[in-house]
């Protein structure tokens, strides 16, 4: 069988199995959140928070609720890794220093899991297990959250309402990220990943010598960090890692759990909203540039033009023999078109088209099918231009859902449309101005421009990937990368949550002959041409002089 | 003013307890049941896929070693051991930088782009010494039959694989330096092929640490009575 089949049966696999869980998985998400029961173990927790889990909050409320619960996570993070040091079940490694900390810290209760530590020589038992992957569970809790107070802000009216966050992100770690874990870890033992507290030790080897193994609960925490889109690998090499991702299955199962609750949310917006086939148009609009893009890429890998590939007969460096072109090409797309990050393949190294899909995925916001909640409130936010682009087009008020988007509704979308472009755009522009952190780069030319924006592109967007030869340990990266995680995550969901207030106050407004059939494949096509247009305005001057340089200098 | 700061204290007291509960919960309790479960399960995969050969633990089945021979004073790169096949190349690999009381096993990638001409380097050297050092009389090899793998570092420096090309690729030499009849050994790296996952999944390979120790095991039969 030659690759390119190999590659395309898998992608095949991969759709079916999706299929089949989308169902199941959506509607059960769907109960979750609409259920007016507690779970005995949610009461406890509800108990030791302080909180009335019935108590409906205002979008004021449920968003100081988000910020002070990201904040508390931001500072336990901190401390955890400055006074790793000093803890037991460090395996004797050092406190991390300030800069790095706070970094790592906001990389990952922002979802992004940017890493400028190596994982098997920093972190301890303690920081990975019950720092880092706590925050996997929880910040991929958060976006779901407020996805579905999105949601809420559509179906509900008359009302400012959205919703408790307490109870939203106790459910959503309880009733659907930690079962899910629990079977998938597994799973993915079942396959070879490690899963034991036996620290470093020494390992023989076939020369008679010997190696130091970091082993450590790697299974528990590889699951969230794909199932939650969040991508900060145990190991260095991520999910490239022998350990973290053994063979051909685990890999595909991998790419499975990272793109299941994105894709299946969609249904839960579409039961909740009370017609399945508006969360239709939604997954048709994500599906479609998800198919698109893996196709482009396999195409580009494939061909593997480069000076280097050309000598070497194929685009293999930086990519493994058990996953090969193909299932490193759908890694990719999967992890750059969510906000996951975790790579089985070093983007740096593929082909300059290559890299630039992979920068372009995460440039459309990471929204087909994008993070876990953040993917759905992303594609909600570009339905709401697109309707409203619509609207002008036959001089019409715009809906969505019966809700009409007006002055104010457009300009929380719009906000929250530029805040990501601005970050990568600016911090891109002053790295490169500046003399010192150019000196980061590994590669002359193009490629050097292309790290820098990769990096402000992948934390802006809480990706958290890497043109990985960027040295971003130094001060000036870790601050101004750990700034834009925390503003590109926490200022659009400011928007979010103030769209949906908004939304939620509002009368419905009856559907007409004239009011555009959202429900429809016209529909889809519409966003899907929003999403790229919109994206193509912003970004193709930068892309430009990166990957389009480099590519179609090869 | 007093009241405000006494909600935003309120809140933030919320927000850590609900940060501690659940840090108990998928930190703690979550880490230690799958553990649990997976050592009843799966202790040989949980613990690492470690490979025995005579007795002696020779490694993990999943990470790829070096076949070197030893470095004479002052070479800083080893040579290969042409007797062993040989893993793809590792230029990526990282040192210890933080904690250098420990030689611990690294991952890494060069992350080095195809205009990047230290890449286009490397891959050409890699090539060339692919040739020479698979060329044996009267068997010469021909640049065109070395496939990528040979000649490009893994993603994680640690890949356990070559493809089965490279491995074919290697028959003739391994059998000259091990004085073993080419067709056995060619049948020991059909034996040591694995296909596709389901016929699909992945990409056939050949486990380098496998192979070599049963090329050992051929080499030295049963050093135990």
């Amino acid at each position: 069988m030659s690759p390119v089949l190999a590659g395309a049966l898998q992608v095949l696999a991969l759709v079916a199995a999706l299929a089949l869980a989308y169902r199941p998985l959506g509607d059960h998400m769907a109960r979750v959140y609409s259920s007016t029961k507690h779970l005995r173990v949610e009461k406890w927790i509800y108990k030791a928070i302080g909180a009335d889990p019935a108590t409906e909050m205002r979008w004021p409320a449920y968003l100081r609720g988000v910020l002070a619960f990201s904040a508390m996570g931001v500072l336990f993070l901190y401390a955890l890794q400055r006074f790793q040091g000093a803890l037991p079940g460090s395996l004797g490694f050092a406190s991390i220093d300030p800069d790095q900390a706070f970094n790592t810290a906001a990389s990952f209760v922002a979802n992004t899991n940017w890493q400028s530590y190596y994982g098997e020589q920093a972190m301890g038992h303690v920081v990975q297990t019950g720092g880092l992957a706590v925050q996997n569970f929880v910040s991929a809790a958060v976006g779901m959250a407020v996805a579905v107070a999105l949601v809420r802000g559509f179906t509900r009216s008359r009302t400012g309402e959205l919703g408790n966050f307490w109870t939203d992100l106790v459910r959503g770690t309880v009733r659907i990220l930690l079962p899910l874990s629990v079977v998938g870890a597994l799973v993915l033992v079942a396959t070879g990943v490690i899963q034991n507290f036996s620290g470093i030790h020494e390992v023989g080897q076939f020369d008679g010598g010997g190696r130091q193994w970091n082993g450590g609960a790697v299974a528990s925490q590889e699951v969230i960090k794909v199932l939650g889109t969040n991508g900060g690998g145990y190991f260095n090499a991520n999910s490239a890692h022998p350990f973290e991702n053994p063979n051909g299955l685990s890999n595909l199962f991998e790419v499975f759990l990272i793109l299941v609750i994105p894709f299946a949310l969609t249904r839960t917006f579409g039961r909740m909203a009370g017609s399945l086939k508006q969360g239709y148009a939604i997954l048709a609009a994500m599906a479609s540039l998800w198919l698109g893009f893996t196709a482009l890429m396999m195409w580009t890998e494939f061909a593997h033009h480069g000076p280097a590939f050309e000598i070497a007969g194929g685009a293999m460096e930086g990519k493994e023999t058990r996953f090969g072109i193909a299932g490193s090409s759908v890694f990719a797309v999967a992890t750059t078109l969510t906000s996951t990050g975790a790579v089985n393949s070093f983007h740096s190294s593929y082909t300059g088209f290559g890299g630039g899909i992979t920068m372009l995925g995460m440039q459309l916001g990471e929204i087909a099918p994008g993070g876990v909640g953040s993917g759905l409130y992303g594609m909600l936010v570009m339905a709401v231009l697109a309707v409203f682009v619509a609207g002008l087009m036959v001089g019409r008020t715009p809906e969505y859902l019966g809700k009409k988007i007006g002055a104010r509704e457009i300009k929380f979308a719009a906000c929250y449309i530029l805040v990501t472009p601005a970050l990568v755009l600016c911090f891109t522009a002053a790295a490169t101005a500046l003399p010192t952190p150019a000196d980061s780069t590994a590669n002359p030319g193009a490629h050097g421009f292309s790290e820098i924006l990769y990096a402000y592109t992948s934390g802006a967007n809480n990706n958290g990937s890497a043109f990985a030869g960027l040295n971003a340990d130094t001060q000036w990266f870790n601050t101004t990368i750990g700034i834009a995680m925390l503003l590109g995550r926490f200022l659009p969901m400011v928007f979010v949550l103030a769209l949906a207030g908004s939304l939620a106050r509002q009368s419905p407004v009856p559907a007409t002959a004239g009011t555009l059939g959202t429900h429809r494949p016209l529909f889809s096509g519409l966003l899907v041409g929003t999403v790229l247009v919109v994206t193509g305005l912003t970004y193709f001057p930068a892309l430009a002089l990166g990957p389009l340089a480099e590519g179609l200098a090869s | 003013m007093n009241t405000s700061a006494g909600t935003t204290a309120r809140l933030l007291g919320a927000g850590l307890r609900a940060l501690l509960v659940l840090t108990a919960l998928c930190g703690v309790l979550y880490p230690l049941a799958v553990t649990g479960a997976a050592q009843a399960f799966f202790p040989g995969r949980a613990n690492g896929s470690e490979v025995t050969s005579d007795g002696e633990v020779v490694g993990s089945r999943l990470v790829g070693q070096r076949y070197d021979l030893p470095t004479a004073d002052g070479q800083e790169t080893p040579e290969p051991d042409l007797r062993w096949f040989q893993p793809r190349p590792s230029n990526g690999l990282g040192s210890n930088g933080v904690n250098t009381r420990y030689s611990l096993l690294l991952s890494g990638a060069t992350n080095l782009s195809a205009d990047n001409g230290e890449l286009v380097d490397q891959v050409t050297e890699a090539k060339e010494a692919v040739v020479r050092d698979n060329s044996v009389p009267g068997h010469p090899v021909d640049p065109a039959d070395v496939p990528a793998d040979a000649v490009t570092s893994s993603a994680s420096g640690l890949d356990p694989h070559i493809s089965p090309e490279y491995a074919r690729l290697q028959v003739r030499r391994v059998a000259a330096h091990d004085d073993l009849p080419v067709e056995r050994v060619a049948q020991l790296v059909r034996e040591h092929t694995e296909g596709r996952i389901l016929g699909f999944v992945g990409e056939p390979r050949v486990n380098v640490l496998a192979l070599n120790t049963a090329l050992r095991e051929l080499l030295e039969p049963a050093a135990t009575p």
